[in-house]
């Protein structure tokens, strides 16, 4: 328990906490937000009801409907109409209904809120704007309501991209996005809205960005992800002790944009192997990036090749999901390519 | 299927137990039946949610009418000439005076620096001829606090809000006394004290972002109103259709401006859309909407002050289409002979020109002669001469604001390749052009 503790400082023992699936720990950081800010405004489809997944339950009748509203259909107005709130000075929480649906305000994301203060020489700037998005693989979702899209976005300087893999890392996650300032996309794993369930404090906590957390430590390889992979690369990680007698250590990411280089540096150091895990699609997906900065810092340490294990370069399908995705077993075999190199 | 209404509980309650809670009861079940309106079959009017409309049985396309479309409002006729007294603002000779001063030292203002672009000395330029009425008129309607969101043609705006030539050529040249700290291609101003939000390249973003702004400004309830510029070009991106439809929906206190000039670089308004240009849109929306003579200022003052007045009070978007004509080129880039005759743009440059009907009409009443010109022209070549020379002799900025501002704070990746350039450049000095940055 005091390790558990020391681990998680924000979680000390007299705070109250309450039993909190993942978009119930959304609606909470949300709940903090709007009442701490008098200038927080939560929009975009149909979050006025609660939400197609429920993260804005309750906010509009607690919070006036000036603060909690839906806005027509329509994506780059939601960011375009989110970039103008922040610009204004109020704190701007834009909830895009599906990551898939993302791409219409691509524009609006890269071109304009990313760059927003570095072109005008910091006289304004958007920082004050998070996105909302729910991300990944749920089973049936297919080509429009899988997608993983963070690699589209960590090529964009100025902006952050966030992914949770838990209630409690949700929670601390949003309201450090929210609270940053800097344009931030926060992408919520689907699956875990109601699967995930943690004990988690009432009151508002930060869990800060561009810190990757090691969540068990090993010697033998590194396994890094985000989102809802942690929890496939922990499952991977007793297997490759149980069956292979490797030690792993398990990295969550965190923060996509900037991410911790440091931190899986130090950790490829030590083992000399490295797994990157993600959903989305290999080519050009975030663990190229992660592979390429890691053999830049870290050559001469490694033992082996280092391993992608990533969804293949198709658009998601839907009855071949369970091919599709890069699962235990795929990453339980790479370890042992690795380990055997 | 009878809709579940409490009525009958609620008079079961009345007579059966407490009474107050009956009366209570009986309360609250009308109020649910309220939320679930009847539908009544039986009505001949429309029941849809959709649409608020009567029943028709004939089969009748509507017509977009565009051989008659929205009308022009002016006040002064090509001459300078007020048509309606009514209409005459009736400025003070200061104001007008200023207005026109303004609209002159634009004009000798882009003379200058298009010319500065030929000779190699600026990147880049985008002259405003033929619309400095739209930027004048509308900017002296506006309160200084208005927060503007602009597309790249309204240095007017600006320029009539103070602010200094210095910094209009200190944006152009990107000098180390640029307040976009040599960022972004010239005329991308941008004036925080001015509360004019810096120019970005893409078209129509500013669109959206503007009907957020004027939410936030709405909730703050200081009165304050938000205008967005944008070409009739623009105005066809997507992102023009978001903007519109949101400012209408969440009622946000807002003036949409659009200058229709009759070109989107080579493409005129027949290639542009089919309909009866902007103006027409904005009912669609579901907003209030205007066609005036952009080369009319008192009309674009009328225009602006009067949407401004309600747009704050009522809470609800105006659209004005400021009709007009790009007498200029594009751009520094464009050569507008390749795609319109030269006799059309003398037509406007010589016949309805902004300047020339705003100066009949000072010197009508008295209030400018011809010496009066000679030496205001003598006087403005000389004070944009002036701030041009000072804008050359000055250095760019120190490089290091290269790697500034792309988030709040510094971040360690981006810190390693600024060391890493520094390095670089330190070791292969002699290929960098060090002396025209500042130290």
């Amino acid at each position: 328990a005091l390790i558990y503790l020391l681990k998680y400082p924000y979680l000390a023992c007299l705070r109250p906490t309450q039993k909190m699936n993942l978009f119930q720990s959304i609606t909470s950081a949300l709940d903090n937000t709007l009442a701490s800010d008098p200038t927080a405004v939560i929009f975009g489809e149909d979050v006025a009801f609660g939400g197609v997944f429920r993260c804005t339950v309750g906010l509009r009748d607690k919070y006036g409907k000036d603060r909690v509203f839906n806005t027509p259909l329509c994506e780059q107005g939601i960011v375009g109409f989110g970039i103008g709130v922040a610009v204004a000075g109020a704190t701007a929480i834009a909830e895009i209904q599906f990551a898939d649906y993302i791409f219409p305000a691509f524009d609006q994301i890269v071109n304009e809120a990313a760059k927003y203060r570095y072109r005008s020489g910091n006289m304004f700037d958007c920082g004050n704007l998070t996105i909302r998005a729910p991300w990944g693989c749920v089973g049936h979702g297919s080509l429009y309501h899988s997608q993983s899209p963070e690699a589209f976005f960590a090529h964009c300087p100025g902006l952050k991209v966030v992914i949770p893999r838990s209630p409690i890392q949700a929670k601390g996650l949003l309201l450090s996005c929210i609270a940053d300032k800097n344009p931030c996309i926060f992408f919520e794993p689907k699956i875990l809205y109601r699967a995930a369930v943690e004990q988690v404090p009432e009151d508002p906590y930060t869990i800060p960005l561009s810190q990757a957390e090691v969540l068990q430590e090993g010697s033998d390889v590194t396994l890094v992800a985000w989102g809802t992979q942690i929890h496939v690369l922990k499952e991977v990680a007793s297997m490759a002790q149980e069956k292979l007698g490797v030690s792993c250590e398990v990295i969550d990411l965190q923060t996509i944009l900037p991410w911790d280089i440091e931190t899986v540096c130090k950790s490829v150091v030590k083992t000399g192997r490295l797994l990157i895990s993600h959903e989305a699609p290999v080519t050009g997906g975030f663990a190229s990036e992660i592979s390429s900065t890691v053999q830049e810092e870290c050559f001469l340490n490694l033992e082996a090749p280092i391993s992608r294990v990533c969804g293949y370069d198709t658009p998601f399908p839907h009855i071949f999901e369970p091919f599709y995705i890069p699962d235990k077993w795929k990453c339980f075999e790479a370890i042992k390519k690795m380990i055997n190199y | 299927m009878i809709p579940q209404d409490y009525l009958g509980l609620a008079f079961f309650s009345m007579l059966c137990c407490f009474w107050p809670l009956g009366i209570a009861a009986f309360y609250l079940s009308q109020k649910v039946l309220q939320l679930q309106q009847t539908f009544d079959s039986s009505l001949e009017k429309p029941q849809f949610p959709g649409a608020s409309a009567e029943f028709v049985d004939q089969l009748e396309f509507i017509q977009p009418n565009v051989i008659s479309g929205i009308p022009v409002y002016r006040v002064m006729d090509r001459q300078g000439n007020i048509i309606n007294p009514s209409q005459d603002p009736q400025l003070s000779k200061e104001t007008v005076l200023n207005f026109y001063q303004k609209m002159t030292m634009l004009n000798t203002m882009d003379r200058i620096l298009y010319e500065s672009q030929r000779q190699g000395r600026i990147s880049f330029y985008m002259t405003n001829y033929g619309e400095e009425g739209t930027h004048i008129g509308s900017a002296a309607a506006l309160d200084p606090n208005d927060l503007v969101f602009g597309q790249y043609r309204e240095a007017g705006v600006l320029m009539y809000r103070g602010f200094p030539l210095d910094h209009f050529m200190a944006q152009c040249y990107a000098n180390a006394d640029d307040l976009g700290k040599g960022r972004q291609m010239p005329v991308h101003y941008g004036s925080k004290d001015l509360n004019f939000v810096t120019i970005s390249s893409p078209l129509a973003t500013q669109i959206p972002q503007a009907a957020g702004a004027a939410y936030a400004v709405k909730r703050e309830n200081t009165n304050r109103a938000v205008i967005c510029y944008f070409g009739e070009g623009a105005a066809s991106e997507g992102d023009a259709h978001a903007g519109f439809n949101f400012s209408a929906t969440l009622e946000c206190p807002l003036i949409f401006f659009c200058r229709n000039n009759g070109y989107a670089i080579s493409t005129p308004t027949n290639e542009q859309y089919r309909g009866d240009g902007i103006a027409a849109r904005g009912p669609g929306y579901g907003m209030l909407s205007i066609r005036v003579d952009g080369n009319d200022v008192f009309a674009v003052y009328n225009a602006t002050k009067e949407a401004r007045r309600r747009a704050v009070a009522e809470n609800q978007p105006f659209l004005i289409e400021a009709m007009t004509y790009r007498i200029g080129h594009h751009s520094t880039s464009d050569d507008s002979s390749a795609y319109r005759s030269v006799d059309e743009v003398n037509y406007w440059d010589k016949q309805d020109h902004p300047i020339s009907r705003l100066r009949h009409y000072m010197t009508a009443r008295g209030w400018w002669s011809e010496d009066d010109e000679r030496s205001w022209r003598k006087q403005s070549r000389k004070t944009v001469m002036e701030a041009f020379e000072r804008a050359e002799r000055r250095l760019k900025p120190n490089p290091e604001l290269l790697f500034t501002d792309v988030y709040q704070e510094m971040i360690p990746s981006l810190n390693k390749q600024r060391e890493s350039l520094w390095r670089h450049v330190q070791q292969y000095k002699e290929n960098y052009p060090l002396d025209l940055y500042e130290k």
